[in-house]
């Protein structure tokens, strides 16, 4: 088995049991944990596809800033142990077996839309010599409106943020 | 060097898809709730990447970063109006705040 | 043998991580017991003395203390958070070291010719505040898990601190960016060579002289030192978000804190000091001499102390080390070595200078209060960063035209 098949299943196997642990464990902090090893987990997998810019934005961003605000609030809300009611019947018998079925009816589709394209493969290779300046580039040219329009937004969040979160003294 | 099918990370990003939807649909705790949308938006990143790469084209990647962006704005208001739904209701179970229901 | 050769660049990636753990470690001890002796002669007294000569094994007491101590457990509802907090830190401090090449040259081992730098990648500025951004979980889950309220408080406090401070220190350095237009630090060292006027070196640090400021200041705060350290001090909230761990978790947090200290400096070096370049010109040849002639001076020294001011043991521990300082400098005498040596020496120079003020800055300067630390940082520090980005970005422009 080669360096990345070996890399890419060793990512995808913590990302899929971070994400299990997100669901099944039953304090929000340990929630959150089991996030931040699924972040991790696809900054390495994004390494392997060659997007290192978006690797470095998704490990300071999402998992260096977004979920410390989540771990704030939880610290905050002093969020305790999430009691779990077996109650609604259908949701365990009717529900789980749906959402395996939605993952099964996605992962078909994606195998016969990629099915004879040989050339569609991440290798360890990466596509371009530096992504940063081209999608720099990008960034500044063609997505220029969304570019200004998502620090507008970010204002917007700010602004919301610190009004929303202020107690009415 | 034999490389990793672009199939094999889109899969990865149903499961994981999947797993934040089921997360979504059976957790109770507000927080925990915000945690399976990061989840999808995570696992739909993953998918933009691999396209990107697959097509060779670098557009997947600005659009990932716009996800993030809009996460990081979407979380902060969020997680404000959870801690005002906490102050008020005390409780931060999302079946007890139904007052809008009839 | 045919193992080895066969995966030569497996085995060369953990003989060098191997050799950068060690050397990190020892450093961080000798760090501490080099801080503690100019803190005390700042403030009129010795520091460490008796454990070995000159307080040198100091360290080494330290570390066996941390051993043998009782481990307590505290009555915490999550074990598994406790634990995980110093271990979360001290591995984030000891990985962002790997990104840090050490200097220029290509070095072979076991025939596979290889950098001194254990992960070379082309984003390596990006990837080490990448990682040192996730650094703040282990001060934050650390005071939660502790069950007690100076924990929490200083935890709070000391992570608030540290996401707000990355702001400014990843805004200070968009400045060297723009000017060397990389992220690689192989490029970003090596666009500081050549002078200016015949002796001024082309250094970062004198066009980027704000930024430089703003970016050890910034450090300062990112890595809880004084005169920022509030939500550790002990006379401030007991020892913040450390004060339940003991023995082992202790030393973790501890080593972590100091390694993150010289990652920072390293940064501050290979950014905006000229890296592993010397400031001589290169036509002074003599000055490949300069790291064997220090270590030989050392160990001199060391045995000149030896022989007039100390007795007993600490004595045949002195003449050790001098003998020590004056092998290393017979071996950095020799042409191969002589050439590895020297970026490695300049490097390991500059990163101690940047140290040394730290170390300063702990003894002379009273304490921010929080208050102050976070207005600090968002109203003074963060305009003066983006300040220098936009004059940065428009003196680069108007040059070009």
């Amino acid at each position: 088995m080669s360096v990345p098949v070996f890399m890419f299943f060793a990512c995808a196997a913590l990302a899929v049991l971070g994400a299990v642990l997100l669901i099944v464990v039953r304090e929000p902090i340990h929630s959150a944990l089991a996030l931040i090893l699924v972040m991790a987990a696809l900054a390495v997998l994004y390494l392997l596809l060659g997007a290192e810019f978006i690797a470095a934005v998704q490990l300071m961003v999402y998992a260096g800033a977004i979920m410390v605000l989540f771990v704030f609030v939880i610290m905050l809300l002093n969020a305790g142990v999430e009691e779990r009611t077996n109650k609604s019947l259908m949701a365990k018998y009717l529900g789980l077996p749906l959402a395996g079925f939605l993952v099964l009816d996605l992962a078909w589709w994606i195998a016969k839309s990629t099915a004879g394209k040989a050339e569609l493969t991440a290798s360890a290779v990466p596509a371009q010599a530096s992504s940063t300046i081209e999608l720099s580039r990008m960034l500044f040219k063609q997505y220029l409106f969304p570019f200004e329009a998502t620090s507008i937004l970010i204002l917007i969040a700010m602004l919301g943020a610190v009004v929303l979160a202020r107690r009415d003294s | 060097m034999n490389g990793v099918p672009i199939y094999y990370f889109l899969v990865l990003s149903a499961v994981l898809f999947g797993l934040g939807v089921v997360g979504f649909l059976f957790k109770r705790n507000i927080i925990a709730l915000f945690m399976s949308i990061e989840l999808m938006l995570n696992a739909v990143n993953l998918a933009f990447v691999a396209f990107s790469r697959a097509l060779g084209k670098l557009d997947g990647q600005v659009f990932v970063f716009f996800v993030i962006v809009v996460a990081a704005a979407e979380a902060a208001v969020g997680l404000a109006i959870v801690i005002n739904i906490a102050h008020n209701r005390q409780t931060l179970n999302v079946e007890q705040v139904d007052l809008l229901k009839f | 043998m045919g193992f080895i050769t066969q995966h030569a660049v497996l085995v060369v990636s953990i003989v060098k991580v191997a050799v950068l753990l060690l050397a990190a470690l020892t450093v961080n001890a000798y760090l501490t017991w080099f801080e503690r002796k100019l803190v005390g002669h700042i403030q009129s007294r010795i520091g460490p003395y008796f454990v070995g000569a000159h307080g040198l094994l100091q360290p080494a007491a330290d570390g066996l203390k941390f051993l043998f101590k009782e481990d307590l457990t505290i009555p915490t509802s999550d074990r598994f958070v406790f634990c995980l907090a110093p271990l979360l830190s001290l591995t984030l401090a000891l990985t962002t070291l790997a990104l840090i090449p050490f200097g220029p040259a290509t070095i072979t081992i076991f025939g596979q010719p290889t950098e001194l730098v254990v992960a070379n990648t082309t984003l390596g500025l990006l990837m080490v505040f990448a990682i040192s951004s996730i650094g703040v979980y282990g001060v934050a889950l650390a005071g939660w898990s502790s069950n007690s309220k100076y924990s929490l408080l200083g935890s709070l406090r000391s992570s608030a601190q540290m996401i707000s401070y990355e702001v400014s220190l990843t805004l200070s350095i968009v400045g060297v960016v723009l000017l060397a237009g990389t992220f690689d630090f192989r490029t970003l060292v090596e666009g500081q060579g050549g002078y200016w006027w015949h002796f001024l070196p082309r250094w970062r640090v004198f066009p980027q002289i704000v930024g430089f400021m703003c970016y050890f200041i910034s450090a300062i705060a990112e890595t809880n030192r004084a005169p920022f350290d509030l939500p550790e001090a002990e006379s401030e909230l007991v020892a913040g978000f450390h004060t339940e761990y003991s023995s082992f978790k202790f030393a973790m947090f501890f080593v972590a804190e100091y390694t993150n200290m010289i990652t920072v400096s390293c940064l501050a070096t290979i950014l905006f000091l000229g890296g592993w370049l010397s400031p001589f010109p290169e036509r002074w040849t003599w000055q490949l001499y300069i790291p064997a002639v220090g270590l030989l001076l050392t160990g001199v020294a060391l045995l000149a102390d030896a022989a007039f001011k100390w007795n007993g043991i600490a004595r045949l521990q002195l003449v050790a080390v001098s003998l020590l300082a004056l092998g290393l400098g017979v071996l950095a005498l020799s042409p191969t070595v002589m050439l590895v040596i020297q970026g490695v020496f300049w490097f390991l120079l500059k990163v101690f200078l940047l140290i040394f003020f730290y170390a300063w800055a702990r003894g002379t300067l009273p304490r921010f209060r929080y208050d102050q630390l976070m207005s600090f940082g968002w109203k003074l520090l963060l305009p003066v960063a983006l300040a220098n980005v936009v004059l940065t970005a428009f003196l680069i422009e108007w040059w070009n035209r």
